[in-house]
């Protein structure tokens, strides 16, 4: 399939399907919920004071515009000029902060009055309870065991904003089964709950919906680098699990020149070694067996930690107007103490993919203007990594 | 044109009964054949093989732990298709699966083994109305008989449209929530049983949250029947083996018949 830049990043048909990805599989009893969101959402979406309304809460409360940060000290080591588009400065430390007040405001105005959420590292479900805190609604988080344990910092914080933190123990006990679990308590809770999902995914119209609350980071981008190069970067670079700060970042310069490259970890590689399937209500690229049963990725980072792909991010690869790449949690962690040493940014471990793969293809990007997504800073990672450095004697 | 499943549940309502349909996750352990023989000499009218999946979402607890338990067992689709080839059960069945299993297989090719294997009927509970069409089509082609799933949460005009494109019968969920027991019946169970009445001539079942004789007879009431599925896994689990589940359907098959 030959896609001209314009086609791009276009929304999904009606059936909530880019290409042949997408749609709406979910129990009947959410499908009048998904459609009432929809509804929702389109909108709000056309109401001036709705978008006054997050516009407000993003400047006043999350900290946007959040600035575009020049990397002298790491463009001289690579060989190429490396900017960070700096998410990692917004209120709850990540991204994710956009998406949540969108869904957290339109919730409110659908009279709901329960926000439920799944979260791998515990970024999405720190915004959450926080925009909970916010509006004076009851949070529910689902988290994985095994990222309860290496996310504990977030777990605290989630508790500490008011949130109830609940532990998923099925299956791999990471982020798919986090997921699994908020969409057994929406199935229960519907009447008055806003499943808050966190990333691209899930069914229509959650990867439209959410993509378009993170669009704000990628148009700052896009009119801070006129600003700073007079031009578009040549290369765009993101990290991806479900791919919401990719499709962010992407949405600003899928019409431009700048080829889009998505990273993936190697052990989480959705597009990299999936093939498509249906799971958490869409069909996407999908790790899984010969029989459809969906593998459990394996991560260093558990935001990544996932065996799926944002729905759209499969049309782009399919479609061939963005590239998915992979990298293995040694270049991760190295990539993670390099920025920190040479530029005083600590980043968390998943923009550290991105920060990887531009560390390992340095040679054929030399010369070039490369634009990453910093989408989360480090904090919440500096224990994993702490113990980790020390059973390696490193420390 | 209906299919076994539908004339099966049919017949029982026309002889003035309540259908029971059981559901039991398929490939568990060695005594699969003989529980699903001895669940059908129990008085089943339709028996619901699950395949599992890895991420079942319309499931709770119970039966994500015997999927999880096929799972590492080496149950395959394939396998236990094979397997029911092999029997002669005496009573129409259907296949629950999720819809990625479908998928994976080829949505044609999955219904043309549901066929040979001698399977009637099939259930993917997150397969909404709207995403049907194609799982539809394969399945009419090969003579299986889809079977929807209702919702409290929809409208009257949503379920009729539900209602219409359901085969073998409409499968009524009784409360909002994942499968599992419930301490008491939802009133929502009733409520859905008789909508679904109002709006359909095909066989009503309620399904979702009835764990006991005495619930399946008060969901059964306003209803032809209804589908028990945690309470019998739950059984299949323990170590009473296929007649402690026989034991168990028959229970619900003798209050039905009271």
């Amino acid at each position: 399939m030959e896609l001209n830049e314009n086609e791009a990043l276009k929304p999904p048909d009606a059936s909530g399907r880019f290409g042949d990805f997408g749609g709406r599989f979910v129990p009947e009893t959410l499908m009048p919920a998904c459609l009432e969101l929809e509804k929702a959402f389109n909108e709000a979406w056309a109401d001036p004071s709705f978008r006054k309304q997050l516009d407000d809460l993003l400047a006043d409360y999350a900290g946007r515009p959040s600035p575009l940060t020049d990397c002298p000290n790491l463009s001289e080591l690579l060989g190429c000029r490396i900017l960070l588009k700096r998410e990692d400065l917004n209120h709850t430390g990540s991204h994710k902060i956009n998406n949540v007040l969108g869904q957290a405001l339109l919730a409110q105005r659908m009279g709901k009055t329960r926000l439920v959420a799944e979260t791998g590292a515990g970024q999405h479900g720190v915004a959450t309870a926080t925009a909970a805190a916010l509006l004076g609604m009851e949070c529910c988080v689902y988290m994985g065991e095994v990222d309860v344990e290496r996310q504990k910092l977030n777990v605290f914080r989630m508790r500490l904003l008011g949130a109830e933190v609940r532990t998923a123990l099925s299956g791999s006990r990471t982020l798919k089964d986090a997921i699994n679990e908020a969409m057994r308590d929406w199935v229960a809770t519907v009447e008055d709950s806003h499943y808050c999902l966190g990333s691209v995914m899930g069914p229509h119209p959650y990867p439209w919906m959410v993509r378009t609350f993170h669009e704000v980071l990628g148009s700052e981008a896009r009119s801070q680098c006129q600003e700073r190069l007079g031009t578009t970067p040549d290369v765009v670079v993101a990290c991806v699990g479900g791919g919401s700060n990719a499709i962010g970042i992407f949405s600003g310069f899928a019409d431009s020149p700048a080829d889009l490259v998505g990273v993936e970890p190697a052990g989480g590689a959705a597009v990299g070694r999936g093939v498509p399937g249906v799971v958490h209500g869409s069909r996407s690229f999908l790790m899984q067996d010969e029989f459809g049963q969906v593998l459990e990725a394996e991560s260093i980072s558990a935001g990544l930690d996932y065996p799926g792909v944002g729905p759209e991010h499969s049309f782009l690869a399919a479609s061939g107007r963005a590239r998915y790449e992979s990298v293995t949690d040694t270049e991760v962690v190295e990539a993670f103490q390099l920025l920190s040493r040479l530029e005083g940014i600590i980043p968390a471990l998943e923009p550290a993919h991105a920060l990887a793969w531009v560390s390992r293809e340095r040679a054929s990007l030399a010369g070039k203007t490369v634009l990453i997504n910093l989408s989360g800073r480090g904090d919440k990672d500096v224990d994993q990594i702490l113990e980790l450095l020390e059973k390696e004697g490193r420390a | 044109m209906s299919g076994a499943v539908e004339e099966a549940l049919r017949a029982r309502r026309e002889a003035g009964g309540k259908s029971l349909v059981i559901y039991m996750t398929g490939a568990l352990d060695d005594d699969f054949e003989t529980t699903v023989l001895a669940v059908a000499a129990a008085g089943a009218d339709v028996i619901e093989i699950g395949i599992p999946f890895s991420d079942p979402v319309m499931d709770g607890p119970v039966i994500q732990e015997a999927n999880e338990k096929a799972l590492k067992g080496g149950a395959t689709p394939a396998n236990i298709l094979s397997r029911l080839e092999r029997l002669d059960v005496g009573v129409p069945l259907a296949v629950m699966t999720y819809y990625n299993i479908a998928a994976h297989m080829g949505l044609e090719r999955f219904a043309q083994s549901l066929a040979k294997a001698g399977v009637s009927g099939c259930i993917l509970p997150d397969m909404p109305l709207e995403e049907t069409a194609d799982w539809a089509a394969a399945a009419d082609a090969a003579g299986v008989e889809t079977i929807l799933l209702a919702a409290p949460t929809g409208d009257d005009e949503r379920l009729t449209a539900v209602c219409e494109r359901s085969r073998g019968f409409i499968y009524g969920v009784g409360l909002l929530g994942v499968t599992g027991v419930r301490s008491e019946l939802a009133s929502s169970a009733t409520e859905i049983a008789r909508r679904l009445k109002n709006l359909t001539d095909l066989p009503v079942l309620i399904g979702v949250g009835i764990g006991t004789p005495e619930q399946a007879v008060e969901a059964a009431a306003a209803g032809d029947g209804v589908v028990v599925g945690t309470a019998v896994v739950e059984r299949m689990l323990s170590p009473e083996g296929p007649e402690g589940v026989a034991a168990l359907v028959k229970d619900f098959r003798e209050a039905l018949n009271a």
